[in-house]
This record gives structure tokens, sequence and C-alpha cells, in this order.
């Protein structure tokens, strides 16, 4: 069932549950931390309102900057501001942003450890008809790796909006992962979140399996913790929003549960799977499956169809509960 | 700026080749780095930290202070050798650059020594950075210059262009970029590999202004930094023609000695040339 103490949205597994995207929570989140801090500054490749800043730019003009499609000098100018005192929030597609400009953002960014903040809009493969070209799966990997970079993916629009004003009070560089499509409200103003700390939000009396997951694809882990209740399977859902630093607490979950399945949308490859499974090697490993990419690219298509197509809705989420169980 | 008289150019050329002596000397020590660069770079160096710049090598956190942006990393050794001259840190430790535990990286990294601003090394990304701490400046009502030095290979990188784009529309004045124009790169010569030319035609047409200067003239590089810092309508690009090499013969304007350095019995014939040099200097000759 779902953790009180976590309240929260009552109506979560309503067919009307409010919904929003992600990227409106940067939005607004971006507005706050500009308000609370003038040295908060923020820059778009010529995607204002697709990354929700145009607000911000109307708000405060002189801590906005257009760079035009190029990406590779918004990263480094956010460098050049980031050493100077400022705190610059960089927008644009996680698949340009930091697909393209990784190197920049490697060397000005994380080596140079600049107060950078990067949001990587329209990521997954959510994102749907634009296709594969704009549908990035491969953003946690190629940022998580960095030393210096933390990396979070929020799951809602609250979410998004708590973590966009709590990076901008994180010191050094912090990769931040955006949705473009609608989806449902799981938390609400009192769910907690704080950096680093994964939150427990469904809890069954007795745990057979944990399911980790993070970004609005957790709404999916939810629903398949549903149907296995029904199933008299119990199960673990935690929301792993922070993926690096990587809560150290999974492995005391994971050991006590004995099974593990991770949810992202995004390659299983290197992406929150792969933090998990790093960190169960080193503690104690148990069998995982892996909800999310498979080593393949997406294509056009409606949000559900991919998700369907690629196996990440909740009958497959219920599936990998029921394959980790067995090898447990 | 001070004013310029003819003793003071005099000093100025002294140190540009004490800091090239220096340079010769780190080379050598570390078994890899690059020769050229540096060497054809030192009078631009000299010019900036013993005249133009703003600057308090004891306070390397100043906030008024000028900053330098090495955009071309690979001549970190100039401007290591230069710091150290200016007082930044010692001179005895210019003999670790590139060695294990020292602060002198192979390429520049922010924090590890006073007196660098940014970490460079991968080319075309410093104009954007000293951009970035131009916008800062600005917002912050400072008055501050940022100086961005750069080499003329790394012009061929998408993201200097993108950056000459942003100031140009930004008319960011502060912001002055100074390029290395020593016509070679590491596979040879740039109008071979990928001609750059007009690049001075270039710039003007993105909106900047551009000055060119002998990048071994003092008194040339002295007033067009003085120009630059002047001109508030646009930013300034300053091309400084160089010698790559310059002071050592055998080194002069050969694109093989841009990213190696000398060997033990090659330092001693240049640093043998380059004292000489310090008894012929220019201007006892003009």
């Amino acid at each position: 069932m779902l953790k009180k103490e976590t309240n929260l949205n009552s109506k979560i597994f309503d067919e009307d549950v409010l919904q929003k995207p992600t990227r409106d929570g940067y939005g607004d989140g971006i507005i706050l931390a500009g308000e609370e801090d003038k040295n908060v500054v923020v820059l778009t490749a010529d995607l204002s309102d697709s990354t929700r800043t145009a607000e911000f730019a109307k708000k405060f003009p002189d801590r906005f900057f257009e760079v035009g499609i190029a990406e590779q000098n918004m990263a480094t100018i956010a460098s050049g501001l980031g050493i100077s005192g400022k705190i610059p929030f960089i927008s644009s597609y996680a698949t340009f942003s930091p697909g393209r400009n990784w190197e920049q953002i490697r060397t000005t960014i994380s080596y140079n450890d600049s107060n950078v903040k990067i949001a990587g809009h329209h990521a997954g493969i959510s994102v749907g008809p634009d296709g594969a070209t704009h549908q990035a799966i491969e953003d946690i990997a190629t940022m998580r790796v960095m030393a210096n970079m933390k990396v979070i993916v929020p799951c809602d629009s609250i979410e998004a909006r708590k973590a966009t004003v709590a990076s901008a009070k994180i010191w050094g560089p912090v990769y931040l992962r955006f949705a473009r499509e609608k989806t449902p409200i799981m938390t609400t103003e009192d769910t907690p979140f704080i950096p680093g700390k994964a939150e427990v939000f469904w809890e069954s009396k007795k745990p057979e399996v944990l399911i980790i997951g993070a970004g609005p694809i957790l709404h999916n882990a939810l629903l398949a913790a549903k149907i296995l209740e029904k199933e008299k399977i119990g199960v673990m859902v935690l929301n792993c929003h922070t993926i690096k630093p990587l809560d150290k607490k999974i492995a005391q979950l994971a050991d006590k549960i004995g099974a593990v399945v991770t949810v992202e949308e995004h390659q299983v490859l290197g992406g929150l799977g792969g933090a998990v499974a790093e960190l169960l090697a080193k503690t104690n490993p148990v069998p995982m499956e892996f909800i999310g990419m498979q080593d393949t690219f997406g294509e056009s298509g409606e949000p559900a169809e991919l998700i369907k197509k690629y196996k990440m809705a909740p009958v497959d989420i219920v599936s990998a509960v029921k394959r980790a169980l067995k090898r447990k | 700026m001070d004013s310029l008289h003819d003793y003071k150019i005099k000093l100025l050329e002294e140190k540009a080749i004490k800091i090239r002596e220096d340079i010769i000397k780190m080379l050598v020590s570390a078994g890899s780095g690059h020769s050229a660069g540096p060497l054809g770079m030192a009078d631009v160096f000299t010019a900036l930290y013993f005249h133009a710049l703003n600057h308090d090598p004891k306070k390397p956190n100043w906030p008024e202070r000028d900053r330098v942006v090495l955009s071309c990393g690979h001549i970190a050794p100039v401007l290591y050798a230069t710091l150290a001259h200016a007082g930044y840190f010692p001179v005895s430790e210019l003999k670790t650059l590139r060695k294990f535990g020292s602060r002198l990286q192979g390429h520049p990294h922010r924090g590890s020594l006073p007196g660098v601003e940014t970490t460079s090394g991968p080319l075309g990304s410093g104009l954007s950075q000293a951009i970035g701490m131009g916008l800062a400046a600005k917002l912050n009502h400072e008055r501050h210059k940022i100086y961005c030095v750069m080499s003329d290979g790394e012009q061929q990188e998408g993201n200097i262009w993108e950056a000459v784009m942003f100031a140009g529309k930004h008319k960011l004045h502060n912001v002055i970029a100074i390029m290395d124009r020593n016509n070679i790169q590491i596979d040879g010569l740039t109008e071979n590999v990928m001609p750059l030319e007009p690049i001075a035609k270039k710039y003007e047409s993105f909106n900047w202004n551009v000055l060119q200067v002998d990048g071994h003239n003092f008194e040339q590089i002295i007033f067009a930094i003085a120009e630059a810092r002047a001109i508030v309508e646009k930013p300034t690009m300053i091309i400084c023609h160089t010698i790559p090499g310059k002071g050592v013969s055998f080194m002069e304007g050969d694109f093989l000695w841009h990213g190696k350095p000398p060997k033990p019995e090659e330092a001693k014939i240049a640093l043998n040339e380059l004292r000489t040099l310090e008894g012929k200097i220019k201007s006892e000759h003009d």
C-alpha cells in the first residue's frame, strides 16, 4: 500500500488524476530560485517556450540569455558565469544538452567545478512523435559518469519544482532531467524531498521485491505494485530521484528484501539500473531485473504506444518482478 | 596603465627573454609539452602581466582584477612562467611542470595554481568562458576586463564562432580577444590544414573591432590593448602576428616544434641563443 508518511496524492490511482509535465515544475522552480537569489541566471538555446524558461525571461530580463541554436556556447558561457559567482541554469533538450556539448560540460563545468545547473528537457522516449533523434535515453549515463556531477530525475512537476529550487542551493554542477509529456502528479507539497535521499512510496506488509524507479515512469511502478498486491505479491517501491549520489540505504533494503527491479525511461546500460547494480555488486548482490530501453533506439509514436512496445508498462514491471522473484 | 618609455620597453624585452629561458628549462625538465606556441607568445604575455593588466599577484582572487582566460591551454608553459615571474608563485616551482603532485598541470586547471582563471586544453571553449565572465561583470556593474588568449588553429572549432556571434550581438566590450597568429598547427600550416584567411574580415563581419599587430613589438601590442580597452561599441580581437618558437633559431617557424619539448642538448643551444639575445635586444638597435 502507499506509504502514509510520504503524503502522496490521494488521487494517484484515479483515472482523472491531475497531470502536468515535469518541465512545468522547472519553469516554476527557476522563478522561485531567481526570487530567492539574484545570482540565478537562465540560458536557453532557442527553446525558451518548450523548456519553460519564457516566464523567467519576462520576470528577470537582465538575467536571461538567449544564445541561439548553440548548445556548446551555452554550456561554456555558463561555465564562465558559474565561476564568476552566478548560478546559471542551462536549458535545452537533453539530446542536445548534455548531448551535443558533453565535452564542454566535462572540461569547463564539471572538471572546472563551475556552479552550473544543466536542465535536460524532453528526456526519455515519451517525447514521442519527434522520434529517436529527440529521445534522450543516454543522458543519465553520460552525466553520471562525470566526477563532480550530481544527477536528479524528478518524478512529477511538484518534485521537479522542489528539485530545481534545491539544486540552486547545492554547490557545483547538477544535472536535472525533465520530460515533455503531461504525467500524473504523484507527490504533494508535504511529500519529503531531500536531494540524495530516496523515498519509499509503496510498502507491502511483506515486500518480496524492491522496485526502484526514477522519473514519471515511477507511476507505472506504483500501478504494478497495485496489480501485484491483488496477486498477493508484496513489493516496496522506492522513488530514487537522486541517481548521483545514490542513497546508500538501497544496499540495506535490497539485502533485506532480496531482489530488485529498476525502472527508468533510459537505457538499461549505465543509468539508474547501472548505478544500483554497481552499489549492490559491492555490498550484497541480489537478483536484479532492469526495466528500460534494452540497448536500442526509440522511434516515432504516441508515448503510450512506445512505453508498451519498449516494455515499460505496468504489466512489464509485474513480469519483471515475477522473474526476479523466481531467481531469489 | 603606465606611460611607455624606451627604458620600460627594454625592461619588458628583458623580462620576455627570462620567461623564454624558463619555458625552455621547464619543457626540457618535463620531457613533454609544447615549445613553439609558448615561445611565440612570450612577448604578448609579458606585455599583459607586466604592463596592461590591472592585477595583484599577492591577491590572486581580488574581485576587481582583470582576468586572463587561456583558451589554448597547451601553451600553459608561457602562462606559468609569466605568472611566476609576476610573483604569483615561486619561479623555482616552474621545474615541476607536468610532474606528479605538481600545481603546474599539463594544461591549466582552475584552483590548482594561483592566477589560473579557468580550466582549458580542449580547444575552442575559452572565448565563451570569457563571455560568461564578461556577462557576470556586466550584471554586477564591475569594470574589469577579460582577456581571452586564443590560438589561430583553434579558430577551426565551431564553438568559437558561436561565441563570436554572441559577443557581437551583445557588444561585449569588456571581452578582449587576443589571437596568436603563428600560422602553424599540429598537422602543418593552418592555411594548408584548414584555411582561416581572411580571418580579420571574418571577425569584422561578425561585428567585432579587429586590430592587427606584430606580436613581438611591445609598443604595438601595448597600444592595441589600450585601444581595445577604450572601445565600448564592440568586442575587440587583437590579431598578434607571431613567429612560433621565437628566440630559438632552429624552432622558429617550424610546425614540427608545435607539440614537442627540446632534448637536453637542444635546450642548451636554445638557452645559449636566448642569453645572447639579452645583449642585443631590439630597443638597443632601433
